[in-house]
């Protein structure tokens, strides 16, 4: 590719987006990680700004002299952000491999279904994530809930005598999960094992494998760049999530995105906020990072 | 194939379909239940969709959902071809990887932290907060999505085509135009239709975007769902899940004429 000056329609043509995510992505971005440093006050805004345009350099040095982590300190410290970091680090976690649970046996399935009904399966699969998240995450509330219709089933069949108690708990936030994420994990895992070749799967059958051993040795192994990226994106989600611990998950189930949108609007400590929300970002970054790092190895590995 | 693995397979197929489509069948059938109660069937109505008729904060609130989306979905979707065509190019100009990082940032950032972001920013601007606002937040929001399926677009059409175009006398915008853009309509048409969806789905980046004077439907229904289940938000969610569901059909529709004509 050649690397050069663009002409006037070129730099026209990428000035427009540019200016937009400068605008209303890079400069708010910038804003809260200001903002991170700064303490809260009773104003609007309520926080205090650290710095002001006109500022002298002088002013701003001393300034700069004086800014604190105390918003990053007291996300350590305060055992309500750290329980909320924890619980929302583990129930992506316990979510995640839950859905892989789920999507790879399925995804094995329509990759072993005729040639010709795959388009229609896997459109089938990832129509649902089209509609409306919020309508989706809303309908368990009508299973999950003591009176709802999985308990109601349930005791009419005889399996139970007493409600499951599954609506506003921890369970009811990861079944919440799974389900909205699922084609997440599905299409990635599908792609994996739909370019595998049948044949070497066949050369193992006729070496002796059994057939857990051919899936074991041959196929998992060979699907494992989409089992990561699976998980990868419902992981990085899940961890920030707010609507579906706030509708299905109990007052215990704190989870980062729910405390962040609540000292934001209940509390009004934005500094705090903040604080939490660059912290959320650096804390997904690792996982990303580390990824792209493997990634970029191995590729450097198969040159 | 044997067959008990043909039976393991096809079971796998129907729980995981069963799993995925369940509580939406469930919650459309439940619109139609006389009874209020979720475990009791009432009988067959239309009451609750006669209901929505009668109320206008829901009916508002749909126009606003409406018009942000049609309006965000339209700029998200020139903004994120202006990118695409930029980042499939252009080459490697200077900054390409910042500008790279930032179009698509916004799809592994958390809703909540974008929206934090955005209302921060207009709050130290002194914008006030209403449609507008609303309109700049699903854009920023959803043109990173149709700049990655209009980049994968551009990328699978040959950009020799548009050389020639130019070699026998057309401007770069006009080769652009008549020779890129339409083998790239069906990809257009789909972008725009993600955009849409993803802007009248949102409810986190709108609750930080909006004031008082627009508040959008999901806003609307997730103010009444955190009360219970109400057999109203159960109708108006069958509509939408109906109204997305044409819309699909139609982009398939659309797809398939574009691959029937060869593009």
């Amino acid at each position: 590719m050649k690397r050069g000056r663009l002409s006037l329609y070129q730099r026209l043509t990428l000035a427009i987006p540019y200016l937009w995510i400068a605008a209303f992505f890079l400069a708010p971005m910038a804003l809260i990680a200001k903002i991170s440093l700064s303490h809260s006050a009773l104003a609007r805004p309520p926080y205090e700004p650290r710095f002001h345009l006109s500022d002298t350099a002088a002013e701003f040095w001393a300034k700069a002299q004086t800014l604190t982590l105390e918003n990053y300190r007291a996300l350590v410290s305060d055992s309500l952000y750290f329980d909320a970091y924890v619980t929302s680090l583990w129930i992506a976690a316990v979510s995640t491999f839950a859905t892989l649970l789920v999507a790879y046996p399925f995804a094995l399935a329509m990759t072993r279904s005729p040639r010709a009904w795959r388009p229609f399966l896997i459109g089938l699969a990832a129509a649902p994530f089209w509609t409306s998240f919020l309508i989706r995450v809303y309908a368990w509330i009508a299973l999950l809930k003591d009176e709802g219709l999985i308990n109601t089933a349930l005791m009419a069949l005889g399996v139970i005598d007493a409600p499951l108690v599954i609506f506003a708990t921890k369970s009811a936030v990861i079944i919440g999960i799974v389900y909205s994420y699922l084609p997440f994990m599905l299409l990635p895992i599908y792609a994996a094992l739909e370019g595998q070749d049948p044949s070497l799967r066949e050369a193992a059958a006729d070496l002796g494998a059994t057939p857990a051993q051919v899936f074991l040795r041959v196929t998992l192994p060979l699907s494992r760049d989409g089992v990561i990226a699976g998980a990868l994106l419902v992981f990085i989600p899940a961890v920030g999530e707010f609507v579906i611990p706030d509708l299905l998950g109990g007052s215990d189930t704190l989870m980062i995105g729910r405390t962040l949108w609540n000292d934001f609007f209940a509390n009004h400590d934005w500094p705090a906020a903040s604080a939490a929300a660059v912290a959320l970002v650096a804390i997904l970054l690792v996982p990303l990072l580390l990824w792209e790092r493997a990634r970029l190895s191995e590729e450097e590995g198969r040159r | 194939m044997t067959r008990s693995a043909n039976v393991a397979r096809l079971a796998t197929l129907a729980l995981g379909f069963v799993f995925l489509y369940a509580p939406i069948v469930i919650l459309a059938a439940m619109s139609f239940n006389a009874s209020r109660l979720v475990s009791v069937w009432g009988g067959f109505s239309t009451k609750w969709y006669a209901a929505l008729l009668d109320n206008d904060l829901l009916i508002e609130s749909a126009k606003i959902s409406f018009s942000a989306a049609l309006l965000s979905g339209a700029i998200a979707t020139f903004l994120g071809l202006l990118a695409a065509v930029a980042l499939a190019r252009f080459g490697g100009f200077r900054s390409r990887m910042l500008f790279f990082g930032a179009v698509h940032a916004p799809l592994v950032l958390p809703e909540v932290v974008l929206g934090l972001a955005l209302l921060s920013c207009f709050v130290a601007l002194g914008v006030g907060r209403g449609f507008m606002t609303l309109v700049i937040g699903h854009v920023t929001l959803t043109m990173c999505f149709t700049t990655v399926a209009l980049l994968a677009a551009l990328r699978g059409c040959d950009p020799t085509l548009e050389e020639a175009a130019m070699d026998l006398g057309a401007t770069p915008a006009q080769a652009f135009v008549l020779v890129a853009l339409p083998q790239i309509l069906p990809a257009l048409a789909s972008a725009f239709l993600l955009a849409f969806t993803l802007s009248l789905d949102d409810l986190v980046i709108a609750s930080f975007a909006t004031g008082p004077g627009a508040t959008t439907l999901p806003m609307r229904i997730y103010s009444q769902v955190r009360l219970g289940v109400s057999p109203q938000i159960n109708a108006i969610s069958t509509l939408l899940l109906g109204a997305v569901a044409l819309a699909l059909g139609v982009s398939a529709l659309v797809m398939q004429a574009g691959r029937r004509r060869g593009l």
